[in-house]
């Protein structure tokens, strides 16, 4: 092309950044890399190998070694006896390593952008401009939370060695959100690579031995999903933070339901972008286009689904077809490019045929008429796949619920904000949300009705190492980055040896001492604010520690769970209601609950044979409790972020939802109490299952609750085996949180089981609580267990 | 613009249903901005290319107060040949005949330069209406618009009376600019919006639609005297708004940035701008300019660059 030819179409150059200096790098390692284990580099044992590729070419990239079973035990324990020496370290001495990774990845930072880019294919304007600064950014701010630890976390501790498994869409970005929390907590790791794309973090390790960080720290072991598999069995990892699909999440989560692993996960999403009539449409439009045509839509918080109010539709769809037009999608190494390859050709194929399903189903759809790049490279070429959009979507369509992990949108309209959030909200997942108006009432209005982990208003994809990230629902659980992530490398410090958590069995009745003359109180379920005969028609004996029959319970089944389930959800209003009322109800509740001391005091000792003066303390620490939780309901309150911006960014503590809840048979008041306190001074509704033998104590205090005002259906008490009714609440999609504070095979099975939605969920892992210490049983680590936080980001400015 | 073969906007009613509509939101407009600049890349053969569009959309302009006839006639040679002779034949462009847009002056130095630019086909802009603060009488105002259309200038940069702004008088502001569209006769109308001084992009989203109802050819954002004057932002306002008054009518509409924009990168920037916010058409004179003095010296030295590989020094440039 000469100057003239130029001067008159006005075309752009190709701008390729050159990619020389990572082919160098390659090639002084002779493209084969093996695992970083103990600070050292060696071939896996079984001698596998496996290819990389870029993606935008087709080219082979490197070999990679394949880690098997003994690479991953080796690589485990050199973490495992890492730990004690890293833990043991100050924080400042931590801190220092992490902000040398930071400076070291700095300085390097270019090498690392081409490689991730022809790792990966997503262009080198993202991996140079976004993913590398980020990274950056996270050790920085981590390096931080290192130095900061002792003072900010007192009373918790690191975990111990963690696995961590990766995927492709951001290699090193999520590298950093898993190592920077974990090192910094004084954790050991080891990682896996996504298989597509073990560069950067082969570099990564790299530049911890320029850094001089101990042996063992850090570990890559690189290999498929097998290899990951064998970092979740691993006895010695006490904790799996995963990012991915949610299918394998769903596997994870079984596959560790035996232990006491902690478990992180952030699993796929198909979000909304909300665009309100009153929203600066121009700039609407071009969030869509950050929303889902950055990294080709592989992104699991990718605003996927548009959601546009019925007014300002054909508008908004005319110019995002223009702005559609305007792309350029190509080398991804091309400085002026858009959109890079997708990650493979197997991604593609996927993509490629939800498109045609959708077709299928009625979508118009809506593709980039641009030329894609073709057999550019040696070994067949590269892998594109053009910016898409598809209308005449309804939500019953497979591509307004599947997640499609490509640089496809699905448009539908809403004619009233309520509309919007309940399309919004109508989906398996819960990631992210993006919601544009120029109204502030209207986006705040909004905001906290959407069921997910991050809101963007006016803005979409930022993210920022200050700011926690992680999904609601099936998305997954946790977040990773800022103050709340830390927690998800921590653990509290614990106070003695545990003992195995065991139920009692329900002895036989020896002595009947009613006579027809004293009536006894038929105690029921306690359903929607309701005192309601069980379905099944039976009852159970409850029997004193002396032998003599006690009463009788209800004996619930899956349908009365049901049916508290959808009490509990009608009761919804309660997570709305402000702290301040939720503290007055739960005073109230210590006051009734202190008039009728006695009673309960009388029961206890009957029922489970503790001296009178036990009993009495046991009511003495559970009104105190109550007052605790009345404290805590208006305290425990969310933080601004400071992310590097003009706005702010909130970090909103929200109740989980409808909580199931599943007693101990261990004091049987006060630690029923220890559990439903919190749920509900957080604002959620209950569905509480008690101790089968002691269950006589949750039926009466079932009229404490009527006496204070606690309104109808937030706390719903369905009496029967613990073990089956604890199976039933595992097994309900719409229960989105699970207490069980029962035996090892209750957790267990409670932990398998709640993974077809992906519960939030907690178990005393088959260990007995004190419930009478107030460290272990009461305080903010419940309050934080009974709320999930939603990080809104506002930017502002006129 | 003689060469225009875009029908004249000859303005529309006034719409303030249009105005009410008008939504900016200012993060989102900055992020834009800068990101856009960096989605794109102009090396080599097409920075030259694209830095010799720089300078033929370029409003060669001198607005001091210590002018003078000989000042302006140097600024006139300076337009007639703006490269020199050696570097348009290393660039292979002798048939481009490489020029500016125009040159802009005060009124004073409209017959001045319009004497110096005879034959060379390059317009003669004059600022008008009391610039830069455009508070004197209408009548004084549209005497000056006749004055200097009567002196030879085929282009009237006006500035707008920025209280009506604030008052949100739009009506008052259509019929000053339609006014002055009419004083202008042939020559085309630009008008000035002061953005730095209308405090929010609203406003300046607002005073553009207004403008081009009442039958502006261009708007432009400065008059170079403001403390904040041209910025990316709040060009890509304006430029949404010229683009929405075309969907809306078919007209077209002219931009014109001014002050601030030194350096030919900066320049680079707002082609970019112009090219995937409005298109390919927005990229020639009659529909784009830059109002710039010092610009011209270094796109010289980046061509002389891109030439013999070596960086240049201002002073090796003729000035203007």
């Amino acid at each position: 092309m000469n100057i003239t030819d130029i001067y008159e179409t006005m075309e752009y150059s190709p701008a390729p950044e050159s990619p020389d200096i990572a082919l160098e790098w390659l090639k002084e390692r002779k493209a084969k890399f093996g695992l970083f284990i103990n600070g050292k580099w060696c071939k896996a044992k079984s001698g596998k190998v496996f290819g990389t590729d870029n993606p935008a070419t087709g080219e082979k990239l490197a070999a990679i070694s394949a880690a098997g079973k003994s690479d991953v035990d080796s690589a485990v324990s050199a973490a495992k006896r890492a730990f004690p020496g890293w833990q043991a370290l100050s924080g400042h001495e931590r801190a220092r390593y992490l902000y040398a990774l930071a400076r070291q990845i700095q300085k390097h930072a270019r090498l690392f952008a081409v490689l991730e880019t022809m790792d990966n294919g997503k262009t080198i304007r993202e991996t140079r401009d976004i993913d590398i600064p980020l990274v950056i950014r996270h050790f920085y701010h981590h390096a931080g939370w290192a130095q900061l630890l002792e003072n900010e976390f007192p009373e918790h501790t690191a975990i111990g060695p963690v696995g961590q498994i990766i995927p492709w869409n951001f290699p090193l970005l999520m590298l950093s959100w898993k190592v920077a929390p974990a090192l910094a907590a004084g954790n050991t790791v080891v990682l896996k690579p996504a298989e597509f794309t073990s560069l950067t973090a082969l570099l990564f390790a790299e530049i911890c031995e320029q850094i001089g960080l101990p042996p063992g720290v850090f570990n890559v072991v690189t290999g498929s999903g097998e290899t990951g598999a064998m970092l979740v069995k691993h006895p010695d990892l006490k904790k799996i933070a995963f990012t991915g699909s949610t299918e394998v999440g769903r596997i994870i989560r079984e596959a560790t339901a035996h232990t006491d692993k902690k478990l992180t996960l952030e699993l796929g999403g198909k979000s909304p972008f909300i665009v309100f009539e009153d929203a600066d449409l121009d700039s609407a439009v071009e969030g869509v286009v950050d929303a889902i045509w950055f990294n080709q839509g592989q992104v699991c918080c990718a605003g996927s689904r548009l959601l546009v109010q019925e007014s300002v539709a054909e508008k908004v769809i005319e110019r995002l077809k223009k702005r559609m037009a305007k792309l350029r999608v190509g080398d991804p190494l091309d400085k002026s490019m858009d959109m890079g390859a997708i990650i493979d050709p197997i991604q593609k194929e996927r993509i490629r045929s939800l498109v045609e399903q959708g077709k299928k189903e009625g979508a118009k759809v809506w593709q980039w008429q641009g030329k894609l790049p073709k057999n550019s490279g040696k070994s067949g070429g590269g892998c594109y796949f053009p910016p898409t959009f598809l209308t005449n979507v309804s939500p019953a369509s497979t591509v307004a619920q599947t997640e499609i992990f490509g640089p496809v949108l699905v448009s539908m309209t809403f004619r009233t904000p309520d509309e919007a959030v309940m399309l919004a909200n109508n989906s398996a997942y819960g990631l992210s949300a993006s919601v544009w108006s120029e109204n502030i009432n209207q986006a705040l209005h909004v905001t906290p009705k959407l069921k997910c982990g991050v809101v963007w208003i006016n803005c979409t994809n930022q993210f920022d190492a200050a700011v926690g990230f992680g999904g609601y629902r099936e998305s997954g659980y946790g977040r990773e980055g800022g103050h709340e992530g830390m927690f998800a490398y921590l653990k509290k410090k614990e106070s003695g040896i545990p003992t195995e958590e065991l139920r009692i069995p329900v002895p036989k009745v020896k002595t009947v001492e009613n006579s027809a003359l004293s009536l006894d109180r038929t105690a029921k379920l306690y359903i929607g604010g309701k005192q309601t005969r069980p379905d099944s028609g039976y009852s159970l004996n409850v029997v004193n520690a002396d032998g003599s029959l006690a009463g009788e319970i209800a004996h619930g089944n899956r349908k009365d769970i049901r049916n508290a389930v959808e009490a509990a959800h009608k009761a919804s209003g309660w997570q709305s209601s402000t702290p301040h009322l939720r503290a007055q109800i739960l005073y109230f509740l210590a006051e009734n609950l202190e008039t009728r001391g006695e009673e309960f005091q009388n029961r206890i000792m009957k029922l489970t044979g503790v001296s009178k003066k036990q009993a009495g303390l046991e009511v003495e620490t559970a009104v105190r409790r109550i007052f605790s939780y009345a404290a805590l309901a208006d305290k425990h309150e969310g933080l601004i972020h400071q992310p590097p911006m003009r706005g702010l960014a909130l970090a909103l503590n929200e109740p989980i939802g409808v909580l199931g809840l599943v007693c101990s048979d261990e004091a049987p008041l006060l630690g029923m109490l220890s559990m439903l306190l919190p749920a509900i001074a957080m604002g959620n509704t209950v569905v509480l299952v008690p101790s089968r033998p002691f269950a006589l104590v949750a039926t009466d205090f079932y009229q404490v609750l009527e006496t204070s005002d606690v309104p109808s259906g937030v706390v719903n008490i369905v009496s029967g085996d613990a073990e089956e009714l604890g199976s039933v609440l595992a097994k309900h999609d719409d229960v989105a949180g699970l207490w069980v504070s029962g035996t090892e095979d209750e957790c267990t099975n409670a932990k398998k089981l709640s993974s077809g939605n992906m519960k939030i969920i907690w178990t005393n892992n088959g260990k007995k609580l004190d419930w009478f210490d107030n460290q272990q049983s009461e305080g903010r680590e419940w309050m934080r267990r009974a709320s999930q936080v939603k990080n809104v980001w506002i930017p502002y400015g006129e | 613009m003689t060469n225009s073969t875009h029908p004249r906007n000859p303005g529309i009613s006034l719409n303030l249903d249009w105005l009410d509509s008008v939504q900016m939101n200012r993060s989102a407009l900055e992020r834009r901005c800068e990101t856009l600049t960096k989605r794109r890349s102009i090396k080599k053969e097409w920075q030259a290319a694209w830095l010799l569009k720089s300078l033929r959309c370029m409003d060669l302009t001198t607005l001091s107060s210590d002018d003078t006839p000989d000042r302006v006639r140097r600024l006139c040679a300076k337009a007639r040949q703006p490269l020199r002779p050696e570097l348009i034949e290393s660039l292979g462009l002798k048939a481009l005949k490489p020029r500016v847009g125009a040159v802009c002056v005060y009124h004073a130095y409209v017959e001045t330069a319009v004497d110096a630019l005879k034959k060379t086909g390059i317009p003669v802009a004059a600022v008008s209406t009391g610039f830069p603060h455009g508070l004197n009488s209408m009548p004084r105002r549209i005497e000056e618009i006749k004055d200097s259309v009567a002196a030879g200038a085929e282009e009237i940069d006006i500035v707008i009376t920025r209280a009506h702004v604030f008052s949100g008088n739009w009506k008052a502001l259509y019929a000053e600019i339609s006014t002055f569209r009419k004083a202008c006769g042939d020559a085309h109308l630009k008008t000035i919006l002061g953005t730095g001084e209308l405090g929010t992009f609203r406003n300046v989203a607002k005073a553009s639609l207004v403008c081009m109802m009442a039958g502006a050819d261009f708007i432009k954002t400065s008059t170079g005297k403001e403390s904040v004057n041209a910025t990316l932002p709040v060009s890509l306002v304006m430029l949404r708004m010229i683009r929405e008054y075309f969907e809306k009518t078919g007209f077209y509409i002219g931009f014109k940035p001014a002050g601030g924009i030194r350096t030919a990168k900066q320049s680079l920037d707002w082609l970019v701008m112009m090219k995937e916010e409005l298109g390919r058409e927005w990229l020639e004179p009659d529909l784009f300019r830059f109002g710039a003095s010092g610009l011209l010296t270094d796109i010289e030295r980046q061509l002389e660059h891109f030439v013999t590989g070596r960086y240049s020094a201002s002073h090796r440039q003729p000035t203007a």
